[in-house]
């Protein structure tokens, strides 16, 4: 049945086999057409969207209508009661807070980090340059017992940290630190193809027009810079708040004080409260959709459209 | 038009520092705490039975959720890049969902919808199935959350190299298979290894979603980082960072592999 769909007739031109192939325009000249719209005269349509749909409906839309099936059995007033009560309003606090204060570290030295890496010629660039992504490489468990062993009392940082009053492990502080260190690649890999994009010789022209060096950034660098770095601000984020694996170890878990959004789920979830897992996971899920959306405002005012994601590598 | 020389200094030796802090010393930390002990306890925290299983168990996960990420990753870019149809913008931001769901609401939705009190509970108790705190669940949480990997490396560098050969080997009488198996993956090759070895990276390495569905049954169903979690909450901090050297080793290999590609890419451009 699929030789059907995928081995067709070859000749030219392929009648059209449904009306999900339209010619670029609709153009009634069949012969221009066929030209322009030779985009959708190769086969395999029906099949490669019979496998997409299927295993996008199997592993991703049945699941997560499990979550949609599971709030419409809560009643309004315990739906309310689990995300309203003061330990799941301490998680969204410390959650969505460590995330804005990461996120905002992530934006500075992100920035920093791409300039450094497109403008600068220095040894070790390249390799400089792959240990950006290793956050996305390196598995969060991971870095979560490796960032706690750092900051704890005697750890090599916290020994330095602790003495002068700055505690890191099992304090909020450590939940922002593991939220850096996740976040990290996002911010650099926006911003890094619009600073190298960016035309120097619009600096020099600035520069040559008897700009300052601070009017040329305000007037030229930053303009171009912070769309990127705000997709980048909100990727970071986004998956900050959503994190667990690198911040679970370091923020010491106790309730209503250091306890993240997603380990209340966890901990819900263990109890067998399953309307209270499901109440805090929409709240997490509606933000993220916000940060999602805002994000593709951002991506379609740089003219990226459609690749979001890619920083999530 | 340079910076300032000082400026130049500072500024790198601010970046420089700042990366040092963050990625420099927790890979440094693995590897000092990992052999702590010396090589022998490394070796012999490596060869434990129940890390044995853990690292079966990872094998396994990846090897059926790489190919079915690949399969679907082929299948949606060749969907998406080669036709245009209504809906499309849509269907590519359901494919980008798994990437903005938490991997612990990755987990709950598996729980939710096939654990014991889910909504398909009873049906799987019925004939015996077990998928929640079992290896099924596992799998299937993990290619939830490696879903969009291997499409979202494909797509781009299929939409940029055209259908021009696909449509002269259409012309001269290639099959839907043969213009597939021939032209059109031997024109994306690199990118489809790049999607693999992202997606096998992350595959390997979940923990959150993993943890909320496996139920943490020792030498059955823990994955190499949730034996890391076990090991460092005994206290055992060199066993935890022995196991967690394996998993450090492939995220260095896996960027390894990604600069390489990179530079073959960037060569074929």
């Amino acid at each position: 049945m699929t030789g059907l769909v995928l081995g067709g007739p070859a000749s030219v031109p392929t009648p059209p086999r449904n009306g999900l192939r339209p010619s670029r325009s609709g153009s009634s000249d069949a012969r221009a057409g066929r030209m322009a719209s030779a985009r959708g005269s190769l086969p395999g349509f029906g099949l490669s969207l019979g496998i997409t749909l299927t295993f996008l409906s199997l592993i991703v839309l049945i699941p997560l209508s499990g979550l949609v099936w599971k709030t419409a059995s809560l009643d309004g007033a315990s739906l309310a009661r689990a995300v309203l009560s003061p330990r799941a309003l301490a998680a969204y606090r410390l959650s969505f807070g460590a995330a804005l204060v990461a996120g905002t570290v992530n934006v500075v030295f992100g920035v920093l980090l791409a300039w450094v890496l497109t403008r600068y010629e220095f040894p070790g660039r390249a390799l400089v340059d792959a240990a950006i992504d290793l956050p996305f490489a390196l598995p969060t468990a991971v870095a979560g017992i490796a960032l706690t062993t750092l900051y704890v009392e005697q750890g090599w940082l916290g020994r330095f940290l602790e003495p002068h009053g700055f505690k890191v492990a099992f304090a909020p502080a450590g939940v922002a630190v593991a939220m850096v260190f996740v976040g990290l690649p996002f911010v650099v890999r926006t911003v890094q193809p619009v600073l190298m994009d960016l035309d120097l010789h619009m600096e020099e022209v600035a520069a040559t027009l008897g700009a300052s060096r601070l009017y040329t950034l305000r007037k030229v660098i930053v303009p171009a810079v912070l769309p990127a770095a705000l997709t980048g601000f909100a990727l970071a984020f986004a998956r900050a708040v959503g994190e667990y694996g690198s911040v679970v170890f370091i923020s010491g878990n106790m309730p209503g004080r250091t306890e993240i959004a997603p380990l209340l789920i966890i901990t819900k979830l263990e109890q067998f409260d399953y309307a209270g897992a499901t109440a805090i996971a929409l709240v997490m899920l509606l933000t993220s959709f916000v940060a999602l959306f805002a994000i593709n405002i951002l991506q379609a005012r740089i003219g990226r459209v459609g690749r979001i994601g890619r920083g999530s590598r | 038009m340079k910076d300032p020389r000082w400026l130049r200094w500072s500024l790198l030796a601010l970046a420089l520092g700042f990366l040092v802090l963050f990625v420099g010393l927790p890979i440094l930390t693995v590897f000092v705490e990992a052999f702590r002990k010396g090589s022998a306890a490394y070796l012999e925290a490596i060869r434990d039975p129940e890390t044995l299983s853990a690292v079966k168990l990872t094998l396994l996960t990846a090897a059926i959720s790489v190919p079915v990420n690949l399969v679907f990753g082929i299948a949606a870019s060749w969907l998406i890049a080669k036709y245009r149809f209504p809906f499309k913008g849509t269907l590519l931001t359901l494919i980008d969902l798994p990437f903005s769901v938490s991997p612990v609401i990755a987990g709950l939705i598996f729980v939710l919808l096939m654990g014991a009190r889910g909504a398909f509970g009873p049906f799987f108790e019925r004939h015996d199935m077990h998928i929640i705190f079992a290896v099924p669940g596992i799998v299937l949480a993990t290619t939830f959350i490696t879903f969009p990997f291997v499409a979202r490396e494909i797509l781009p560098i299929m939409q940029d190299l055209g259908n021009d050969e696909e449509e002269q080997a259409l012309t001269l009488g290639a099959s839907g298979w043969q213009i597939l198996l021939r032209v059109t993956l031997p024109k994306v090759r690199w990118g489809i290894l790049y999607g693999v070895i992202l997606c096998n990276a992350r595959a390997m390495g979940e923990f959150g979603a993993v943890s909320v569905v496996s139920g943490h049954i020792r030498g059955q169903t823990n994955t190499i980082p949730l034996q890391v979690e076990i090991l460092y909450n005994e206290y055992n901090l060199s066993g935890a960072f022995a196991v967690a050297s394996i998993l450090t080793i492939l995220a260095l290999g896996t960027l390894a592999g990604k600069k390489l590609i990179e530079s073959r890419i960037r060569v074929r451009a």
